[in-house]
C-alpha cells in the first residue's frame, strides 16, 4: 500500500516504512538505544532525501524517549537536576547542529558529511563498547572481579570549577565537562538524525560515573529535549520535516520496542553490549565501505530551485 | 509594371495563406488540466485528444510529437572524485531552466519524422531541452550526458515512440505517463504536427500538477507556518509517545 509524503515528495510503501520503524523499535528496546543511527541509513537506502530522513528523526526519537522517560520516572530512575544540565547544553548542540546541516546541504557535501560522521563515530564507539564487553565477558569466565577504582585519584576533569550537587545520582560535579559533552550530542544528533544515546550512556557511565541505575533515564531525559528542540529548529530552518513519515515510523516503532524490550530482559548484558557494538560496527562498515569504494554511479543531481 | 508586380505578390501571399490555414488545423485537447496529489498518489496517466485537418496536396503521411515539460529551475549535477582513499564530491557544473520532466511522445521514432537540425530548430527530443549550463565552468559533456541519464533512470525524462495513436483517419491519441516523484507545478504540452520532415501546425497544452487534500495542508503549513508545523509535528509524536507508555505499561 503506498502513501505520498508530502515532504519528501514520493510515494513509498507504508508497510515497509511501518516494518522500518518496527525493525529499529526492536533493536531499540532490545539494546536500549534510540536506534536513529540505524534508521536515519535505512530511510536513505529507501529512496528519501537524506534532509528529509535526518530531520524527520526528530520527531520519530522524541516519541520513543518520551515512552522512555515514563517508564523510567514511574520507577525513580531519572536524575531530573543532572538531565536539566545536559539539556540546556544539548538544546545549544542541537540549534549548532542545524545551522551546520543547512551548510553543509547548501555546499552539497551533506551526504559525505553524514557517510564520515557515521564511520568516525559509529566506529569508535563500537569499538569501545565491543573491547569493554568482550574484556567483562572474559572476566566473568575466569571469575575474576573488576578492579575497584582507588580512593583520593580523580581525572582532571574533576578538578574543574562551577561544581553542582547531583543528590539522585549521589554526584558532586562540575557542569563545564557535562555542558561541553552536552553539546557535542546534541550537535551530532541534528546532524546525523540520531538521538546520541549510545554515546551519552558509555559517556556518563565511565566518564561522569553516574550510577547505572539512573543514566538510562537521565540520557532519554535529555534526548526528548534535545529532539523536540531539533524537530522544531529543523522544521522552521530546513522544511525538511515530513509529518507523515514520522507518524508512521512512531507507529511501527512502538510496537517494535515493546517486543524488543521484552527479548532484552532475557539477555545477558554483556552479550548484550557485545552484540550492540557488533551492530554498530557493521553500520559502521557500511559507511566506510560507501566512502572508499569508486561507486557505482559517480554523478548526483540536485534540483536547487524550482519556479512553481 | 510596378503595380502588376504588386498584385502578383498579394495574390502569391493570400495563396499560401490560404494554403496554410488548410493544414495548420490542429486541435487537440486533454482529459484534464489539474493532477492532484493526494495521499494515495503514485503516478497518473493523463491522456490527450486531438484532430487535424491534413493539407489538400499532400500524399506523405502525417507524424505526431507531443513534446510535455515540467516547470523549469537550476540543476546542480556533482561528481564524485577519488580523494586519498575517499569519493567524494569535488567537481560540479550548474545548469539553470531546465525543465523538471520532460516527454516526448510521438507516433514513431523522432528520428524519422523530421532531420537533426529541424528538431534542434524547434527543440524536439530530449537532449535538445536540455540547454548547456550556463556557468563559466568549461562545458563538459559528460555532465549533461548524465543529467539526462540520471534523469531517465528515475523516470522523469522519457521518450515514447509509440505513446501517439493514430485512432481513427486524422484522429490521434496521446498517453503522457507522470511517475509518482513528478515534480509539483505548471506543465507545458506541446502538441506539433509534422509532414513531410517539416512542422505544420503546432498547438500548446498545459496542465498543473498540485497537493490536494491532506497532502497539502501539510505542505503548505511546513512552507508558511514552519514553527506552528514543528511545534505541532512535536505534539502529535509526543502524544504517540506517551499513549504507548499507557498502554505498555508493565508495572
Amino acid at each position: 500500500m503506498q502513501i505520498y509524503l508530502p515532504i519528501a515528495e514520493l510515494p513509498v510503501d507504508m508497510l515497509l516504512v511501518l516494518g522500518l520503524g518496527a525493525a529499529v523499535g526492536f533493536i531499540s528496546g532490545l539494546f536500549g538505544v534510540g536506534g536513529g543511527f540505524l534508521l536515519t541509513p535505512l530511510l536513505i537506502f529507501i529512496g528519501i532525501p537524506p534532509a528529509v530522513a535526518v530531520a524527520t528523526q526528530g520527531p520519530q526519537i522524541a516519541a520513543s524517549s518520551l515512552t522512555g522517560s515514563l517508564h523510567y520516572w514511574r520507577r525513580r530512575a531519572l536524575d531530573f537536576k543532572l538531565g536539566s544540565v545536559l539539556i540546556v547544553g544539548g538544546i545549544f548542540g542541537t540549534l549548532l547542529g542545524v545551522l551546520f546541516f543547512n551548510q553543509m546541504r547548501r555546499i552539497g557535501q551533506l551526504e559525505t558529511v553524514i557517510a564520515i560522521s557515521y564511520v568516525v563515530l559509529l566506529g569508535g564507539i563500537g569499538l569501545l563498547i565491543f573491547l569493554e564487553s568482550s574484556r567483562a565477558l572474559a572476566r566473568s569466565h575466569s571469575g575474576k572481579t573488576p578492579p575497584a577504582r582507588r580512593a583520593g585519584r580523580h581525572q582532571w576533569y574533576e578538578g574543574l570549577p562551577f561544581k553542582m550537587r547531583f543528590h539522585r545520582s549521589g554526584l558532586y560535579l562540575s557542569i563545564i565537562p557535562l555542558l561541553v559533552i552536552s553539546v557535542f550530542i546534541g550537535f551530532v544528533g541534528a546532524v546525523l538524525g540520531i538521538g546520541g544515546g549510545f554515546i551519552l550512556v558509555p559517556a556518563l557511565i565511565y566518564i561522569f560515573r553516574v550510577p547505572s541505575n539512573v543514566v538510562v533515564g537521565t540520557s532519554l531525559f535529555q534526548i526528548l529535549f534535545s529532539m523536540i528542540a531539533a524537530t522544531i529548529l529543523h522544521a522552521v530552518s530546513s522544511h525538511a520535516v515530513d509529518m507523515f513519515l514520522a507518524i508512521l515510523l512512531i507507529i511501527g516503532g512502538v510496537f517494535g520496542a515493546q517486543f524488543g524490550a521484552r527479548t532484552g530482559a532475557k539477555l545477558r548484558s554483556e552479550i548484550f553490549r557485545l552484540l550492540l557494538a557488533m551492530l554498530i560496527l557493521a553500520v559502521a562498515a557500511r559507511f566506510a565501505s560507501d566512502i572508499v569504494t569508486r561507486p557505482a554511479e559517480l554523478f548526483s543531481v540536485t534540483a536547487t530551485e524550482t519556479a512553481r | 509594371m510596378i503595380s502588376r508586380l504588386l498584385i502578383a505578390l498579394c495574390a502569391a501571399l493570400s495563396l499560401t495563406g490560404a494554403a496554410r490555414a488548410q493544414t495548420s488545423n490542429l486541435i487537440a485537447t486533454l482529459s484534464r488540466d489539474q493532477v492532484l496529489i493526494q495521499s494515495n498518489f503514485t503516478g497518473e496517466t493523463l491522456a490527450l485528444f486531438g484532430t487535424f485537418t491534413p493539407g489538400a496536396n499532400s500524399t506523405a503521411p502525417y507524424d505526431i510529437v507531443v513534446t510535455v515539460r515540467g516547470p523549469r529551475g537550476a540543476v546542480t549535477v556533482r561528481r564524485k572524485q577519488q580523494f586519498g582513499p575517499f569519493w567524494l564530491n569535488l567537481d560540479n557544473r550548474r545548469y539553470i531552466a531546465i525543465p523538471s520532466f520532460i516527454a516526448v511522445i510521438s507516433n514513431r521514432d523522432i528520428e524519422a519524422i523530421a532531420s537533426a537540425e529541424v528538431r534542434d530548430d524547434l527543440r524536439i527530443g530530449t537532449a535538445a531541452l536540455i540547454p548547456p549550463q550556463t556557468a563559466a565552468r568549461g562545458n563538459d559533456p559528460e555532465f549533461r550526458a548524465s543529467l539526462q541519464r540520471i534523469r531517465e533512470n528515475e523516470g522523469l525524462f522519457y521518450e515514447d515512440e509509440e505513446g501517439v495513436r493514430i485512432i481513427a483517419a486524422n484522429v490521434f491519441q496521446a498517453n503522457i505517463a507522470l511517475p509518482g516523484i513528478a515534480p509539483l507545478g505548471r506543465y507545458d504540452v506541446d502538441v506539433t504536427l509534422f509532414n513531410a520532415g517539416a512542422l505544420v501546425a503546432a498547438q500548446q497544452l498545459n496542465f498543473t500538477v498540485t497537493k490536494s487534500g491532506a497532502e497539502q495542508i501539510v505542505a503548505r503549513a511546513a512552507f508558511i507556518y514552519p514553527l506552528a508545523y514543528g511545534i505541532i509535528t512535536t505534539i502529535i509524536a509526543l502524544i504517540f509517545g506517551w499513549l504507548a507508555s499507557v498502554i505498555f505499561r508493565r508495572d
